[in-house]
C-alpha cells in the first residue's frame, strides 16, 4: 500500500477521533461519538497492518486476539462503581506500552539519524519512556489505592519536596548523559536509569496524594497517557500518533484544571500532595461543636420528612459508591416522583473518585439523566427544596468553605443544602472527611444526622415511604 | 449523677422540667433520674409513664432534694408558706440547680442562693447565638405564649376569625394587630393566620418585615423620614427615640379604630413594659373587642390590662394572662425538657453521667449565674462575630480572588515571551521533519481544548474510558516494529500489542456500556 493511502486514511481516523470527542458534548450524540472512535482505530489499525506490518503477522493477531478478549471480559464485568480502578489500571497499559514502544525504537537500528536529528530523536524517545514510566507506575498505585489493596491516606515523606527535585536532577542530568552517550549499549544503561527513576517518581507522587484528590490525579494520568502517546508520534514520525496524543493530552489536562478549580485548588499544590495534614492546626478551630451538638434522625422520621416535601434534592458522595446505594437511591427517588414530589440529583464536580463517576453510578441505577444536576445549575435552588438528602458525602457540602477563611477547604466551591429547610446526612460516624476538617453543616440547626451504612438506612427509609 | 425533678410549687404552675421521653434520653447520658410523685400530673405525664422510662419516683420533696446532685425545675426557686417548703434552702453545696432565674430582676433571690454554695444555671440566661438556639427556653416558651395567646383572644372573641359567606349573611375576617414580631409575636401571627383572620404586625426592627411577610401578614410601615433601627442587643429591640414613639402612636391610634383584636408583645428584660396601647386607643376599639398583653408580668403594655386576669374595660376584653406557657402544659413542658436535655447533653461531653461546668463554653459560661456560691452574673458581652465579621470576609476574599486570578500581565508577557524565545530558538535548530510534527501537535492540542470543554460533565467518565481507548493508538508504534528481525524487539513489540488491545477493546465496549445507562 502507498505511503499516501496510508497516510490519508489517518487523516480519515484523526477526524472520527476527533467526532468521536466532540460527540460526547451531550448524552443523544455520545453513542455516536462512540461509534466513530471505533471507526477510526479500525481504519488506523487496517492501515496500519495492511501497509506497514511485513511479517509475524501470527504473532501480531494472537496477542491482538487475547488482548482484545481480555478487554472485553473486562469491560463487562466491571462494577460501575469500579470504573476509577478500571480507568487507572487501563491507563497504566498505556504508560507501559510507550515504555516498550520507546526501547524498542532505541534498540532498531534500520533507520540511522545523524546530527541535530539524532539528537532530538533521541530527546523524542527519552522523553516517551519518561512519561510513560510516570504514567505506568502512577497508575499501577492510583489503581492499588482506588482499590483499596493499599491505604488511601496520603504519604508524606520528610523532605518529599527535596526528593522530588533530586528526581527532576537527576533525570535531567540522564538526559544529557543518554544524549551524549557513544555506544548504543551505554545509552541504553542511561536510559534504563532514568526508567526506574520516573518508575520512582510516578509511585512517590501518587502515594503523596489523598483519596479525595483522586480525581484529579485520575484525569493527571489521562492527560499524561495522551502525552506518552505525543511523544511516541514524535519518536516515530506518526502524524496520526502525534494528533491523538495531544488530544488526549488537552483533555486529561483540562479535566484536571477543571477538577483543582471544584476544589480551589492549585494543581501543583495537589500534585505536591500531604492536603489535610500540613494545615490540620487550623481544623481544630474551626471545629463548631462535638458529636453532642449533633441532631440525629431515625429513618422512620426521615419517610415523614420526605412524605411532607414537594421538592428534594440528593446529593451523592464517595460513600453512595462504597455502599453501593445507588439502586436503593433510585428507588426511592421513584417513589417519591410517583407521589408527585419533584426529585433532582446534584452532583458536585469532585464527588466520588474520578470525574463524572457520580453521573455513571446513577446512570447505571437508571436515574434519567435529565433531573441529574449540575453543582452550578441548582445551588440557587435550596432556598426552594425542602428536604436535601446528602448521602456519603463530606468535603463537597461543607459550610466551612464559606464560614471559615482559615479552613484548609476555605473558597472551594460547595454545593449548599444548608440553605433549604432541613438536610438529612446520611454518615456511618462522626468522623471528618478526607480533609480531615469538621464540618459545621451537621450542626446546624436544620441538619438531621442518620447513621449507618447508606444503603440500610435508604432501604429502611423506603420501607417506611 | 443523679438528676432531681420536684414537683412545681408554684400556684397554678402546670408544667415540669422533664418528660418521661426525655427522662430516658438524660438517662442514655449516663444519668440517674429521680422525680417528685405527682410532678408531671397536671401536665399528663403520669408517675407510672415516668417509670416505664426508668425514673424513680420518690413521694419526699426533702429527700428528692437530698438525693440529687442535680436539680431540674421550670419556675426559679421560691418559699411556698403553707407546704413549710423553701426551695432556697434546700439547695446544698455542690449541688447544681438549673431552672429559669431572671438573675437581672430577682437580685434578692441570686444572694440567698448564693449563700447556699451551689451551683446555678438560669434557662433566661442562655446566650442568644446561633448555636445555642436548641437550648433557647425563652424563645420555646415565647413560642407558645404566642400562640396561646391567640387561643385566648378566640375565646373571648365573639366571632369568627375567618370571613364567610353563608345563607345568613355575610361575616367579616377579623382584624388582627400583633405588636412586636419577635418569637411570640410570629408564633401569634402564623396562629391567627391559620385560622382565617387578616393579621397585620408592627415592629420597631425593620429587618423583621421580611419573616411578617413570610407569614403572610402585612407589616405596618411608619412614614418615619430618619431610618432608626431599633435592634439592641440579642435580637431584642431597644428602647426608640421620642420622635419615633410618637409617629407610632399615631399609627396605634388609627389602627385601634379598625382592628378586632390586639396582641401586645413588647417586653424588654428586666424593665417594666413600655405603654404601647393608651387607655385613649382601647375607647376608640369596637365594642367586644380583645386585647392580650404578653408584657403584663413587667406591668403591661396596657396600662389597663390586670395581672393574671382579664377584665373589660370600655367594652374591650383586656387580657392578662403571664402563665400562657403553663395553659399548654404538656407542650410547654416538652419543649422545656427538650432545652434542658440539649444543655445536658452539651455538659456532658463524655456521656458518663458526669456533668461539666466548663467556663471557657460561651453557652456554658452565659447561663452559669452563680458557680459555686460565686456569683458569676452578669457574664462578659458576648463576642459578637458572627454577622459582621462575615460581611468583611466576604468583601476581603471578592476583594482578593480576583486578583489572584487575574495574573500579572507583565508577567504574563514575560511568560509569552519566554515561551516564544524558546520555540523560536528550537526552531533555529529542529530539522524541518520535526518542525511539520510540531505544528500537527500545536494545532491538535488547540483542537482538543476547543472540543473538549465542550463535553458534559455529566460525560466526564465516559470521556476518560474514551480517550483511554483511543490513546492506546500508541499500538501503532508497536505495529512498526512487530516485523523487526531483532528478536527482543519483537518480542516487545508483541507484548506491548497485547496490552493496548487490551486498552482498546476494553475502552470503547466500556464507554459503550456506560452510555447505553444513560437515559432520560
Amino acid at each position: 500500500m502507498s505511503e499516501g493511502i496510508i497516510t490519508m486514511a489517518y487523516i480519515i481516523a484523526s477526524i472520527l477521533f476527533i467526532l468521536a470527542l466532540g460527540g460526547l458534548s451531550n448524552q443523544e450524540t455520545a453513542r455516536k461519538g462512540n461509534y466513530y472512535g471505533m471507526a477510526g482505530m479500525a481504519i488506523a489499525l487496517v492501515a496500519t497492518i495492511a501497509g506497514i506490518v511485513t511479517g509475524n503477522y501470527l504473532l501480531m493477531l494472537g496477542c491482538i486476539t487475547l488482548g482484545g478478549l481480555v478487554g472485553f471480559i473486562l469491560a463487562k464485568k466491571v462494577e460501575m462503581t469500579q470504573m476509577p480502578e478500571l480507568v487507572a489500571i487501563l491507563h497504566s497499559l498505556v504508560g507501559l506500552a510507550a515504555i516498550l514502544v520507546g526501547f524498542g525504537t532505541y534498540l532498531d537500528h534500520s533507520v540511522e539519524f545523524t546530527g541535530a536529528e539524532l539528537t532530538i530523536h533521541n530527546v523524542e524517545i527519552y522523553l516517551g519512556v519518561l512519561i510513560g514510566a510516570l504514567t505506568f507506575s502512577g497508575s499501577v498505585f492510583a489503581y492499588l489505592k482506588l482499590s483499596a489493596k493499599i491505604g488511601g491516606k496520603p504519604l508524606t515523606l520528610p523532605g518529599r519536596h527535596f526528593f522530588n527535585l533530586i528526581l527532576l536532577i537527576a533525570a535531567v542530568y540522564f538526559l544529557f548523559a543518554f544524549i551524549g552517550a557513544d555506544s548504543s549499549d551505554a545509552g541504553l544503561n542511561f536510559l534504563i536509569i532514568m526508567t526506574g527513576i520516573s518508575l520512582l517518581f510516578g509511585i512517590h507522587m501518587v502515594m503523596a496524594i489523598g483519596g479525595a484528590d483522586m480525581p484529579v490525579v485520575v484525569s493527571m494520568l489521562n492527560s499524561y497517557s495522551g502525552w506518552a502517546a505525543a511523544a511516541t508520534g514524535f519518536m516515530l514520525s506518526n502524524d496520526l500518533l502525534i494528533v491523538i496524543g495531544a488530544l488526549v493530552g488537552s483533555s486529561g489536562a483540562i479535566l484536571s484544571y477543571i477538577m483543582c478549580r471544584a476544589m480551589n485548588r492549585k494543581f501543583l499544590a495537589v500534585i505536591a500532595g500531604g492536603f489535610g495534614t500540613s494545615s490540620g492546626g487550623d481544623s481544630g478551630q474551626a471545629s463548631q461543636g462535638d458529636a453532642g451538638d449533633v441532631q440525629s434522625i431515625d429513618a422512620e422520621s426521615v419517610a415523614l420528612l420526605l412524605n411532607g416535601a414537594k421538592k428534594v434534592m440528593i446529593l451523592p458522595g464517595y460513600g453512595m459508591a462504597v455502599a453501593q446505594a445507588q439502586h436503593s437511591v433510585f428507588e426511592m427517588s421513584r417513589k417519591l416522583r410517583e407521589q408527585g414530589v419533584e426529585v433532582g440529583f446534584g452532583i458536585h464536580p469532585v464527588a466520588g473518585r474520578m470525574p463524572g463517576h457520580m453521573n455513571v453510578l446513577l446512570a447505571e441505577a437508571r436515574v434519567p439523566y435529565d433531573i441529574v444536576f449540575e453543582m452550578d445549575e441548582i445551588n440557587e435552588d435550596f432556598p426552594n427544596v425542602d428536604v436535601s438528602i446528602v448521602i456519603g458525602a463530606n468535603d463537597i457540602v461543607n459550610p466551612a468553605a464559606q464560614e471559615e477563611p482559615n479552613s484548609p477547604i476555605a473558597g472551594m466551591p460547595v454545593l449548599e443544602p444548608w440553605l433549604g429547610k432541613t438536610t438529612v446526612v446520611l454518615k456511618r460516624s462522626m468522623a471528618s472527611g478526607y480533609a480531615g476538617v469538621d464540618n459545621p453543616l451537621f450542626y446546624k440547626e436544620n441538619t438531621r444526622m442518620l447513621f449507618g451504612d447508606a444503603k440500610v438506612s435508604i432501604d429502611d427509609v423506603l420501607k417506611n415511604l | 449523677m443523679r438528676i432531681g425533678i420536684p414537683k412545681e410549687i408554684r400556684q397554678g404552675e402546670k408544667r415540669v422540667a422533664t418528660t418521661p421521653e426525655v427522662a430516658e434520653i438524660i438517662r442514655g447520658l449516663g444519668y440517674e433520674v429521680t422525680i417528685e410523685s405527682n410532678a408531671g400530673l397536671a401536665a399528663n405525664y403520669s408517675d407510672e409513664a415516668y417509670k416505664e422510662a426508668g425514673v424513680e419516683v420518690i413521694e419526699s420533696t426533702k429527700e428528692l432534694w437530698e438525693k440529687s446532685d442535680i436539680i431540674l425545675k421550670v419556675r426559679a426557686p421560691e418559699t411556698h408558706p403553707e407546704l413549710a417548703i423553701d426551695e432556697v434552702e434546700l439547695l446544698r453545696k455542690e449541688q447544681v440547680l438549673i431552672s429559669f432565674i431572671q438573675p437581672g430582676i430577682n437580685t434578692e433571690l441570686m444572694e440567698k442562693l448564693a449563700v447556699q454554695g451551689g451551683s446555678v444555671l438560669a434557662m433566661d440566661s442562655v446566650p442568644r447565638i446561633s448555636r445555642a438556639q436548641k437550648m433557647d427556653a425563652l424563645s420555646s416558651m415565647a413560642n407558645i405564649a404566642g400562640y396561646r395567646a391567640v387561643v385566648e383572644a378566640a375565646q373571648h372573641f365573639g366571632r369568627f376569625f375567618t370571613g364567610q359567606i353563608t345563607a345568613a349573611g355575610k361575616v367579616p375576617p377579623a382584624k388582627v394587630l400583633v405588636i412586636g414580631a419577635g418569637v411570640a409575636g410570629l408564633a401569634a401571627i402564623g396562629a391567627a393566620k391559620s385560622m382565617g383572620a387578616i393579621v397585620r404586625a408592627f415592629d420597631t426592627r425593620p429587618e423583621v418585615k421580611e419573616q411578617v411577610e413570610s407569614m403572610d401578614a402585612d407589616f405596618l410601615m411608619l412614614d418615619f423620614e430618619e431610618e432608626e433601627d431599633g435592634s439592641g442587643e440579642g435580637g431584642y429591640a431597644k428602647i426608640m427615640s421620642e420622635e419615633f414613639i410618637k409617629k407610632e402612636m399615631e399609627l396605634f391610634a388609627r389602627q385601634a379604630m379598625e382592628v378586632d383584636i390586639v396582641i401586645t408583645t413588647a417586653l424588654i428584660p428586666g424593665k417594666p413594659s413600655p405603654e404601647l396601647w393608651t387607655e385613649a386607643m382601647v375607647e376608640s376599639m369596637k365594642d367586644g373587642s380583645v386585647v392580650v398583653d404578653l408584657a403584663a408580668e413587667m406591668g403591661g403594655n396596657c396600662k389597663l390590662t390586670e395581672k393574671d386576669k382579664v377584665v373589660v374595660k370600655h367594652g374591650v376584653k383586656l387580657i392578662g394572662y403571664t402563665d400562657l406557657p403553663s395553659r399548654l402544659a404538656a407542650q410547654a413542658s416538652q419543649l422545656y425538657a427538650t432545652n434542658l436535655r440539649h444543655l445536658l447533653t452539651d455538659m456532658t461531653p463524655e456521656k458518663d453521667g458526669l456533668l461539666q461546668i466548663d467556663m471557657e463554653d460561651e453557652v456554658i459560661r452565659g447561663c452559669t449565674v452563680i458557680k459555686q456560691g460565686e456569683v458569676t452574673w452578669p457574664p462578659p458581652a458576648p463576642r459578637l462575630y458572627a454577622v459582621p465579621e462575615k460581611e468583611k470576609d466576604k468583601e476581603e476574599r471578592a476583594a482578593t480572588v480576583p486578583a489572584s486570578e487575574k495574573p500579572n500581565p507583565i508577567k504574563q508577557l514575560l511568560g509569552f515571551g519566554f515561551c516564544g524565545v524558546l520555540l523560536l530558538l528550537l526552531g533555529s535548530v529542529a530539522p524541518a521533519d520535526f518542525m511539520s510534527h510540531f505544528t500537527v501537535f500545536v494545532l491538535s492540542c488547540f483542537i482538543g481544548y476547543m472540543v473538549i470543554w465542550n463535553v458534559s460533565p455529566s460525560l466526564h467518565t465516559p470521556l476518560m474510558s474514551v480517550t483511554n481507548a483511543i490513546s492506546s493508538i500508541i499500538i501503532i508504534g508497536a505495529l512498526l516494529q512487530i516485523s523487526s528481525s531483532d528478536d527482543l524487539s519483537k518480542y516487545l513489540a508483541a507484548f506491548a500489542i497485547l496490552i493496548t488491545s487490551i486498552n482498546i477493546v476494553g475502552g470503547f465496549a466500556v464507554t459503550q456500556r456506560m452510555l447505553a445507562m444513560f437515559r432520560k
